[in-house]
């Protein structure tokens, strides 16, 4: 079982994953950050790669994946620095755009997913029709998990299929918006309730707006657990002791 | 309006290229809108209704005009579609009017767009006040400046522009923008998208709406040359809707069809704009076509003189066109636009847009048989860019 089915089958509530943009702040910080998040009690994370044009994120994230750039990250790099960290033992996940992917060729990314130990990925445009026609024969050979998002507008028999095609969690957007946006839990109850009913046993992990104890607390209370990112980004950028920049916001949550 | 069917197929792909690669989020518009279009582009009372509005308020049918001195100078039987005498000064407002009835047939209240050199920006401000809709344009920070006519047009026509600070602060992060605005704003937003780009149905929706370019062109040829097909239809090429609408009911003919794409500094440098010449199969702004990026798929920003003309990728529709080598995209520089438009101006008294002029350029890089007709599509005039021209002088 790989270490994403593993921690769904150890871990049913408040599960706490971390996104961060992979080189950022610096192009060598990659690995310090899982590390440091691994140590500081964190349950899996999502490395993003960066791409140009991030339509679904929100400023802060943007200019992350900017600075990424401009440091000079591409995914080869990205790939080696994994290749390098022995005693990373929590899941990990790749988020990004699928342009990137096409470019260094999808059977070549899924291979080299599979060769450093990454458990899952999460593509956001790339949607269900062209994943299920196109790639998941790929996924399915390396054993790498293809994380689906649903969205409050997704209808309930599409938010079936997407259970159906989830081999470990799906990705539940708290809400109509790119990441950074704020939560409004009122309105969220009933969405969760809903998809909850359709999923069968699919881990759900939520994920946009959440950034603090309180709004991590809130969606727990219906999910296996919520995906930070806008809000560590925040936490970490301009700080001088990352290790302890990422311990303080980390035991702030949890 | 003939009856309309999608050249697309049901995936929304011209061959490899198209298709709605789009988050979650996106994806209820998207799939509303797919379900509807075909009905209300086909709709009696929507037919009506567009070519109404184009008639009396934009102006249409544009001359099909016979330029007698640039033909004498080429050596060749050389015809202008006048669309730089539609309202606002471009074709870009016959697809705005269309999708603007559209945005009222699905009860949208609230409009927005994308624009670069701000035609369309301004030809949906125009249709917005029109219609009294509320309108929201994204354009890039740096065009904002650029462009600063264009911007004081769209806000006394009561649009609110918005300056896209993320990337480079061009057309490609306004289209960005106006993405992400309408994933925040999924219920009560339409997006008004300014080219043949995007997520399916978005390249069909535009390519129909500029189709009455082409249907004219048939009409009128037939009219002044008792048939319906010329030898060559050459129309310049940003994200490619005035090509689309030039070439559209001549694509199943033998008429050669020409894009032309803006080279910048040349071919030769870093520094253009030419998408299908140098660009890879990539996706970008929802859909998979030719986009100009590095190694390591980010998309490289283009450069133009002509702030229409810098996008970095271009519709699924002419990839596709390209590929089966149905039609002929050749680049011509800056330099090379402002010398046709200079000549236009000299020969014909007509100042065209930058954009336009790039279509122009072309015909030094064809050789004509003297009875041949070719149709250049002047898609605007050049007002808006008069400083540009007079830096030029
Ligand atoms: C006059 C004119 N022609 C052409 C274009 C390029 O767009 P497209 O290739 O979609 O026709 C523009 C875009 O702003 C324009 O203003």
């Amino acid at each position: 079982m790989n270490k994403l089915n593993q921690l769904f089958e150890n871990k049913k509530n408040n599960i706490l994953s971390i996104y961060y943009t992979a080189g950022y702040p610096s192009l060598n910080d990659t690995t310090k950050i899982a590390m440091q998040l691994q140590k500081s009690g964190v349950d899996m994370i999502e490395i993003g790669f960066p791409f140009s044009d991030p339509v679904a994120d929100g400023p802060v994230i943007q200019k992350s994946s900017k600075q990424a750039l401009d440091n000079g990250m591409n995914l080869k790099l990205l790939f080696d620095q994994l290749a390098e960290v022995k005693d990373l033992t929590i899941p990990r996940i790749l988020m990004g755009y699928i342009n990137p992917v096409l470019s260094f060729g999808v059977g070549e990314f899924v291979q080299k997913c599979a060769e450093v130990g990454v458990d899952g990925v999460i593509i956001p445009d790339l949607p269900l029709e062209e994943y299920a026609a196109n790639f998941q024969p790929l996924f399915e050979k390396y054993g790498l998990h293809n994380i689906l998002l649903v969205s409050p507008e997704t209808p309930d028999e599409r938010i079936k299929e997407i259970a159906k095609l989830s081999s470990s969690f799906i990705y539940l957007v708290s809400s109509n918006a790119i990441t950074g946006s704020s939560l409004q839990t009122n309105a969220v109850s009933e969405y969760f309730n809903r998809v909850k009913s359709l999923v069968g046993d699919t881990p759900l992990i939520t994920g946009f707006g959440i950034r603090d104890r309180k709004t991590f607390q809130e969606v727990c209370a219906y999910t296996n657990g919520a995906i930070i990112g806008t809000a560590f980004i925040d936490a970490i950028t301009g700080k001088d002791n990352l290790d302890s920049a990422i311990d303080d916001f980390v035991k702030g949550i949890i | 309006m003939l009856q309309i069917k999608s050249i697309a197929d049901e995936r929304g792909y011209y061959g490899k290229y198209g298709g709605a690669w789009i988050p979650e989020m996106l994806r209820p518009n998207i799939k509303a809108l797919e379900a509807v279009y075909l009905d209300i582009l086909n709709d009696a009372g929507f037919q009506k209704e567009y070519m109404e509005l184009l008639a009396d308020y934009t102006g249409r049918p544009t001359p099909l005009y016979f330029a007698k001195r640039l033909s004498e100078k080429y050596q060749a039987n050389i015809w202008l579609k006048r669309e730089d005498l539609n309202h606002t000064g471009a074709h870009k407002i016959n697809n705005t009017i269309g999708q603007v009835l559209m945005a009222e047939k699905l009860g949208k209240k609230r409009i927005i767009a994308e624009t670069g050199a701000g035609q369309h920006g301004v030809a949906t401000a125009t249709v917005c006040a029109l219609r009294g809709l509320e309108c929201v344009v994204h354009m890039g920070a740096l065009d904002v400046e650029r462009q600063a006519p264009n911007v004081a047009r769209m806000e006394m026509l009561g649009a609110k522009v918005i300056p896209a600070k993320s990337g480079n602060q061009t057309l490609k992060d306004a289209t960005n923008e106006a993405l992400r605005d309408w994933i925040n704003n999924p219920s009560d937003t339409f997006y008004i998208i300014g080219s043949v780009v995007g997520p399916h149905p978005y390249p069909e929706i535009v390519a129909h709406l500029q189709s009455v370019i082409s249907a004219e062109i048939r009409k009128q040829f037939l009219e002044k040359e008792g048939k319906t097909d010329p030898d060559y239809i050459i129309a310049c090429v940003g994200g490619g809707s005035n090509a689309a609408g030039a070439f559209y009911h001549f694509i199943d003919s033998d008429v050669k069809l020409v894009g032309v794409e803006a080279a910048g500094k040349g071919l030769h440098t870093q520094e253009h704009a030419a998408t299908i010449n140098f660009g890879r199969e990539g996706v970008l702004h929802g859909a998979k076509s030719l986009l100009i990026q590095d190694d390591d798929g980010q998309v490289i920003e283009p450069y133009s003189v002509s702030a229409g003309l810098d996008y970095p990728g271009i519709g699924p529709l002419h990839a596709w066109l390209h590929d089966s080598g149905r039609a002929q995209f050749v680049g011509a520089s800056d330099e090379e636009a402002m010398e046709a438009a200079m000549e236009l101006t000299r020969l014909e008294g007509i100042i065209p847009a930058l954009e336009s002029a790039h279509a122009f350029a072309a015909l030094k890089k064809i050789d004509f048989k003297p009875d041949e007709h070719v149709v250049i599509n002047l898609s605007g005039r050049g007002d808006k860019d008069m400083s540009t021209y007079l830096k030029y002088l």
